[in-house]
């Protein structure tokens, strides 16, 4: 869990008391996650509240940042990484976001079709 | 389970455990399971990679769930029949104030995390307790809204957007309500039991599990709230 063998980590740590190089290196490892997720989230709150970015794109904006978190929320909080004995997980993981994608994905395309064709003359808001 | 890891009889062969090929070339009359798995160099996973990934694909299981969820979500959210919308129900404070907590909650969980890889009794605790505190807050502040928007008729029974709303998110906050009981069960556990290996590795799904409810957050807070009230 701790040693990640994927990811170059810098060296200082590596002179810290024996035996608690786990403790630094995991703590480190949260700490730079939050980080990370913490500016990608206030990013998303602040381009919501403001018209900083031109309106139709906001939603493609926020899908990226929120994608984007998640890739972050992997790696520094569950761990996931490309490391040999990870290649089940990744490959896992890789399934899933497929089935997920096919769900909402199919739904929602199938249903905004259902929407056109029936409701020819009402409110066709894409979202 | 843990005792299978030992190989210290050379010709016990038990052509059922996982990996016991290793070393013998894996081709004498073990059948299938001598093939199946096990063979790389390290020999067989141990039972905290197996548990791992076995509540790994749990969770996807769970997430795909969530997804089915979503998609209902995205399809009906236009359907306010007259009701009130995300606009303007969703208040972003609060919100933003959610996250935060379920974030940091993340975050204490990891460091319960390190803790326990150390061995740490008294900081794995405190880590837990944090956790359990900040995943009550959420939880409170997400029954407040909902007892809100109920008070202003705005309930579940509302609108078809409103059910979509309440069984989304009630869901996770149900996720979470579930994972405090098993938090405060696992601190237990950990002051009575201490730090037998399945302990340890129930704290390791623990982990696992509420890592995997902020990513669903994360994907709720985006597509539900903010381009819900936003765009």
């Amino acid at each position: 869990m701790t040693s990640s063998p994927g990811e170059p980590r810098p060296v200082d740590e590596d002179d810290s008391a024996p035996g608690d190089g786990g403790v630094a290196k995991g703590i480190t490892s949260y700490l730079t996650g939050l980080g990370l997720a913490v500016l990608l989230t206030a990013c998303s709150f602040g381009l919501a509240g403001t018209n900083f970015i031109y309106g139709p794109g906001l939603p493609v904006a926020l899908v990226v940042l929120a994608i984007a978190q998640i890739g972050i929320h992997l790696v520094f909080f569950l761990h996931i990484t490309t490391a040999p004995d990870n290649t089940n997980n990744v490959m896992a993981l890789a399934f899933g976001v497929f089935i997920v994608f096919l769900v909402v994905g199919g739904s929602v395309w199938i249903m905004s079709h259902l929407n056109h064709n029936m409701m020819p003359m009402e409110h066709s808001m894409p979202m | 389970m843990s005792a299978a890891g030992t190989v210290a009889a050379p010709h016990g062969h038990d052509p059922y455990k996982l990996g016991s090929g290793r070393g013998e070339g894996g081709g004498h009359g073990g059948g299938p399971h001598d093939e199946a798995t096990g063979h790389g160099e390290g020999g067989p996973a141990s039972p905290r990679v197996i548990v791992g990934y076995g509540f790994w694909i749990f969770l996807l299981s769970d997430i795909i769930m969530f997804s089915a969820f979503f998609a209902a979500y995205a399809v009906l959210a236009p359907n306010t029949a007259g009701g009130p919308s995300g606009r303007e129900l969703f208040e972003l404070d609060r919100v933003a104030i959610e996250t935060g907590l379920l974030l940091l909650s993340s975050f204490t969980c990891g460091l319960a995390n390190v803790a326990a890889d150390a061995r740490n009794k008294l900081w794995t605790e405190v880590g837990l307790l944090a956790t359990g505190l900040l995943g009550a807050g959420f939880l409170l502040l997400e029954l407040q809204e909902f007892a809100g928007m109920i008070e202003q008729g705005a309930g579940p029974d509302r609108s078809a957007f409103l059910s979509a709303f309440f069984a989304l998110v009630g869901c996770h906050g149900l996720h979470v309500f579930a994972g405090l009981l098993w938090l405060g069960t696992m601190m237990a556990q950990v002051w009575v039991k201490g730090w037998q290996p399945h302990i340890v590795r129930r704290l390791l799904c623990f982990n696992l599990f509420w890592h995997a409810l902020d990513i669903v957050w994360v994907a709720l807070f985006t597509i539900v709230y903010l381009i819900g009230s936003g765009a």
